[in-house]
C-alpha cells in the first residue's frame, strides 16, 4: 500500500520535472512573455533591413526582445576560426536567432561566415516555404512548396583529391545518422505544418549505395509517420515536373547538393532570394532564419533595399516559436502592401524607400488592430 | 598508355588505402585514352558507318522498357512508310537482373552498326549496387562522350516563356555518374566524383567546336566550383582553355544554383551551354519543361566513333505505357537526328518537317501537351503530311 503510493507520487514527480526540463520555446513565452532572440544584422544592406524587421515587430507588439550580436570570424586559441564568444554564448542562451546577409572575403584565409556558423551550431536542415505572393508577378502562380535540405554532408563535405595529374576526385559522403535526422524532421515538420506529403528526391537509379542509403532512412521515417504521405522521385523528374506545374508538390527532402540546386529553383518560381524565406535548423534546439540573398553593397545604406525576405523569416521564426498569431499578422500585412502595388521597393517594380515600404506595413497593422 | 600505366605505379605506391579506388579510377582514365588513337573527327565531319548491302544502312535498335517499344514501332511504321533505307537490328534489353549479355549483345551490335536508337532501360534502384543503370553501362562502354540536346520553344505548344533557344551539352561518360561508391564504415557510404583533365577539355571542345559550326555567340560553363574548389575547377580551367582559343565566343560561367533561377524566370538569356554530368542532368530537365516537356525533345549521345539517339529526357514512362497516349514527337526528332548522322538528310527534313507541322499547325496535341490526341493518331497525322508533300511512299 505505502510502496504503490511512494511510487505513484515518484512517477508523478518525475513527469512534473520532466516536463519543466524539456520546456518548449513556447512554454518559456508563456512562462516569462517575452522571448530574447538572437539578431545579426549582417554585411551590406544587413543592417537596415534588420532595422525595418525590429520597427515592424514592435508595431506588431510582438513580444520579442533584440539582442544584437556580430559575427566577424576570429581566431581562437589553437589557431581555429571561430565566431565570437559573445555571439555563441546568446545563441546558446536564447536558441532563436534571426540573420542577415554576410560577406565572405575573398582571400580572407578563413572559411565562409555561414558554414562557420553551420559547423558551431551543427545546422543541420535547411528549411524552405516557396509560397508565390500575389502583387509580384512570376510566370509561376499558386506555388506553394517547402524544400528541406541536408545541410552538413553529401556533395559538400569538401573532400576532394588530385588522384594524379589531371584526374581529381571529389567526395560525396552520405552517413545513415544524418540520413535519419533529416528524414525524421522532414516528417515532424510535415506534421507540425499541417502538410500532407513528403516527397524524397534522390538519384538512387546511378547512385545506388549513397542516394540508396538516404532512400533507405526516408523510408523508414515514413513509417513511422503514417499521416504523412510519402512518395519518392528522382531528382530529374522532379525537376522535369517541377517547371512545368510546381502545384503538384508539397515538402521535399533531399541531400545537400539536390537540396541547393531545388531550392534556388523554387525560390526562382516565386521572384527570386529578394523575397524568399529560410530557416536552419540545428541540433540541441537551435534554430536560425535568416534572408539568403547577398549583401547588395550597391545599394547599402541608401534606404533603397527590400526587407521582404528577412521579414518573411522572421515570420517563419514566429511561427517556430508558436506565436501564431503575430505571424499571420504580419505576413498579412506584408502581402497586402505588395499586392496593393502602391509602395513597393524598386526590385519589386516600384520606386519607393525602404524605409516607405515599412512604414506602410507598420500602418497595415496598426489599422488592423 | 603511358599514363594508365603510371596511374597503376603510382597506386603501389600511394598509401594501399587508395589503391582499390585508383584502380577503379584508372579503368575511369583509361577508356579515355584508349578511344583517342581512333579519333575521327568531331560533329559536322563525322564520317558514317558504311552502308551495306545495297545502299541500305544497319541501324541497331534497343526497344527499352515503357513506352520505348510503342513509340520505336511506331518510328519504324514512318521510315517504312517513306521508304527510308535504313533497316533496323532490334536487341532486347531485359531490364529483370539476369545476366549481362544482353547487354553485351547490344554494345557489340552497335559497335557493329555504329549507330543506334534507343529507348530508356528501367533501372530498378532496389537491386545491389552492383548492378549498374544499364543504361549509363552503355554509354562508358561506348565511350559516348557528349550529351546533346536542342531546347526549342514550338510556336504550336504553350509554355510560359517563350523564345528559348539553348543548345545544352552535357559530358556523359564521368562525373557523378562514375558509380564508383563504398561503405567504408558501417552506416557511412562514400561516393566519387571524378573529373578529368582530358574529358572536361574534351567536352569543352565539342562544345566549342558545335557553337562556332552553328553560328552560336555565346557558350556559358555551369560549375559549383565555390564548393568543389578542385573538381569543378578543373572542369572550369580546361573550358577557360579552350575558350581561348575561340576567341570569336563569349565564354561566362555561372554557378549551377544561380543557373537554375536565371532558368526560370529568364531562360531566353542562355545560347549554348557546357556542363558535367549531375548538372547537365538538371538542366536539361529543366530546359525540357519549359520548353513543353518530355515528349518534345530528342537527345543525341555522340562518341568518336558511336552514335547513340533517344529522347533527351530519357524518361520510361511506365505510367503510361501502352495506353496509346505517348507523344511521339520527341522519338521521331531522335531518328531524325539519326538520319542526320548518317547523311540522309532529305529524308530527316521530310519526316521532320511533318512532326512540326503536325505539332504547329494541325495541332494536334497528345494529352501531355493539354491535347486529346492519341499517339496513333498523332503517327498518321505526321504520315499523311509525308505523303500530301509528294513524297514516294508505301501504301498508308
Amino acid at each position: 500500500g505505502k510502496k504503490l503510493i511512494c511510487v505513484l507520487f515518484f512517477s508523478q514527480l518525475s513527469r512534473v520535472v520532466g516536463a519543466a526540463k524539456n520546456e518548449t520555446p513556447q512554454s518559456r513565452t508563456f512562462i516569462r512573455g517575452i522571448q530574447t532572440v538572437t539578431l545579426i544584422p549582417g554585411d551590406g544592406i544587413g543592417p537596415e533591413i534588420s532595422n525595418a524587421v525590429m520597427k515592424i515587430f514592435e508595431a506588431a507588439k510582438a513580444p520579442i526582445r533584440w539582442e544584437e550580436r556580430n559575427v566577424t570570424a576570429i581566431r581562437g586559441p589553437g589557431g581555429k576560426w571561430m565566431i565570437p564568444p559573445d555571439a555563441k554564448e546568446s545563441m546558446d542562451k536564447n536558441k532563436i536567432g534571426l540573420k542577415g546577409p554576410l560577406k565572405t572575403p575573398i582571400a580572407a584565409g578563413h572559411p565562409s561566415m555561414n558554414l562557420l556558423l553551420r559547423k558551431t551550431f551543427d545546422l543541420y536542415a535547411n528549411v524552405r516555404p516557396c509560397v508565390s505572393i500575389e502583387g509580384y508577378q512570376t510566370p509561376y502562380t499558386d506555388v506553394n512548396l517547402v524544400t528541406i535540405r541536408e545541410n552538413t554532408e553529401g556533395e559538400y563535405s569538401g573532400i576532394e583529391h588530385v588522384i594524379v595529374d589531371g584526374v581529381v576526385q571529389s567526395i560525396k559522403l552520405i552517413t545513415e545518422q544524418a540520413s535519419k535526422r533529416i528524414a525524421e524532421y522532414a516528417f515532424e515538420y510535415a506534421r507540425n505544418n499541417q502538410r500532407a506529403s513528403v516527397t524524397a528526391v534522390h538519384k538512387a537509379n546511378i547512385m545506388r549505395m549513397s542516394d540508396g542509403l538516404f532512400l533507405r532512412k526516408c523510408r523508414e521515417a515514413a513509417e513511422k509517420y503514417k499521416d504523412v504521405k510519402f512518395t519518392e522521385m528522382y531528382l530529374d523528374t522532379v525537376c522535369l515536373n517541377m517547371v512545368q506545374d510546381p502545384t503538384q508538390f508539397d515538402v521535399l527532402v533531399m541531400p545537400n547538393l539536390y537540396g541547393d540546386i531545388l531550392s534556388d529553383l523554387c525560390a526562382g518560381l516565386i521572384g527570386g532570394l529578394g523575397v524568399t524565406p529560410s530557416g536552419n535548423i540545428g541540433a540541441n534546439g537551435v534554430a536560425i532564419f535568416e534572408s539568403v540573398h547577398g549583401t547588395a553593397p550597391d545599394i547599402a545604406g541608401k534606404d533603397l533595399a527590400n526587407p521582404t525576405a528577412l521579414l518573411l523569416s522572421a515570420v517563419m521564426m514566429l511561427r517556430h516559436m508558436g506565436l501564431h498569431g503575430h505571424a499571420k499578422k504580419i505576413e498579412t500585412a506584408c502581402f497586402d502592401t505588395i499586392r496593393d502595388r502602391k509602395v513597393l521597393t524598386k526590385d519589386l517594380g516600384g520606386n519607393s524607400k525602404c524605409s516607405e515600404f515599412t512604414e506602410a506595413i507598420c500602418q497595415r497593422m496598426k489599422d488592423m488592430d | 598508355m603511358a599514363a594508365h600505366s603510371a596511374v597503376l605505379s603510382a597506386s603501389k605506391i600511394i598509401n594501399p588505402f587508395w589503391v582499390g579506388r585508383l584502380g577503379n579510377t584508372a579503368k575511369v582514365f583509361g577508356t579515355t585514352l584508349i578511344s583517342h588513337r581512333n579519333k575521327t573527327s568531331l560533329t559536322g565531319e563525322n564520317i558514317p558507318p558504311p552502308a551495306k548491302y545495297g545502299g541500305r544502312h544497319t541501324v541497331t535498335l534497343i526497344p527499352g522498357d515503357g513506352i520505348g517499344p510503342e513509340l520505336l514501332n511506331h518510328v519504324r511504321e514512318v521510315f517504312r512508310f517513306t521508304c527510308v533505307p535504313v533497316d533496323f537490328e532490334v536487341v532486347n534489353v531485359n531490364s529483370a537482373l539476369e545476366t549481362d549479355d544482353d547487354m553485351n549483345n547490344a554494345i557489340t551490335a552497335i559497335r557493329r552498326n555504329g549507330v543506334a536508337l534507343k529507348g530508356n532501360i528501367e533501372t530498378k534502384h532496389t537491386l545491389p549496387a552492383s548492378v549498374k543503370s544499364r543504361n549509363n553501362v552503355l554509354r562508358t562502354s561506348l565511350d559516348l562522350y557528349a550529351n546533346v540536346m536542342h531546347c526549342q520553344s514550338l510556336p504550336g505548344v504553350q509554355t510560359r516563356h517563350k523564345n528559348i533557344d539553348i543548345m545544352i551539352i552535357r559530358e556523359n561518360t564521368e562525373g557523378e555518374y562514375s558509380s564508383l561508391e563504398h561503405e567504408s564504415v558501417s552506416g557511412v557510404v562514400e561516393s566519387l566524383k571524378i573529373i578529368t583533365r582530358n574529358n572536361s577539355l574534351r567536352i569543352a571542345d565539342y562544345a566549342f567546336k558545335l557553337a562556332r559550326e552553328r553560328g552560336r555567340r555565346r557558350v556559358t560553363a555551369v560549375h559549383k566550383a565555390n564548393i568543389m574548389k578542385l573538381g569543378d575547377g578543373l572542369f572550369l580551367q580546361c573550358c577557360r582553355e579552350v575558350a581561348s582559343g575561340y576567341p570569336e565566343i563569349t565564354f561566362d560561367s555561372m554557378i549551377v544554383d544561380n543557373t537554375t533561377m536565371q532558368l526560370v524566370s529568364k531562360p531566353q538569356q542562355f545560347d549554348v551551354m557546357v556542363m558535367p554530368n549531375l548538372y547537365g542532368n538538371v538542366v536539361s530537365n529543366v530546359c525540357a519543361g519549359l520548353v513543353g516537356g518530355p515528349g518534345l525533345v530528342p537527345g543525341a549521345n555522340y562518341g568518336h566513333v558511336y552514335a547513340v539517339f533517344e529522347t533527351a529526357t530519357r524518361n520510361t514512362g511506365k505510367s503510361i505505357a501502352e495506353k496509346n497516349i505517348a507523344n511521339p514527337t520527341a522519338m521521331l526528332l531522335a531518328s531524325c537526328l539519326m538520319l542526320d548522322h548518317l547523311k540522309l538528310n532529305d529524308y530527316a527534313s521530310v519526316i521532320r518537317n511533318a512532326v512540326l507541322t503536325t505539332m504547329n499547325e494541325t495541332r494536334l496535341h497528345t494529352a501531355d501537351l493539354g491535347g486529346q490526341g492519341t499517339t496513333l493518331e498523332v503517327v498518321q497525322s505526321v504520315m499523311r503530311v509525308i505523303q500530301s508533300k509528294g513524297q514516294f511512299t508505301a501504301e498508308l
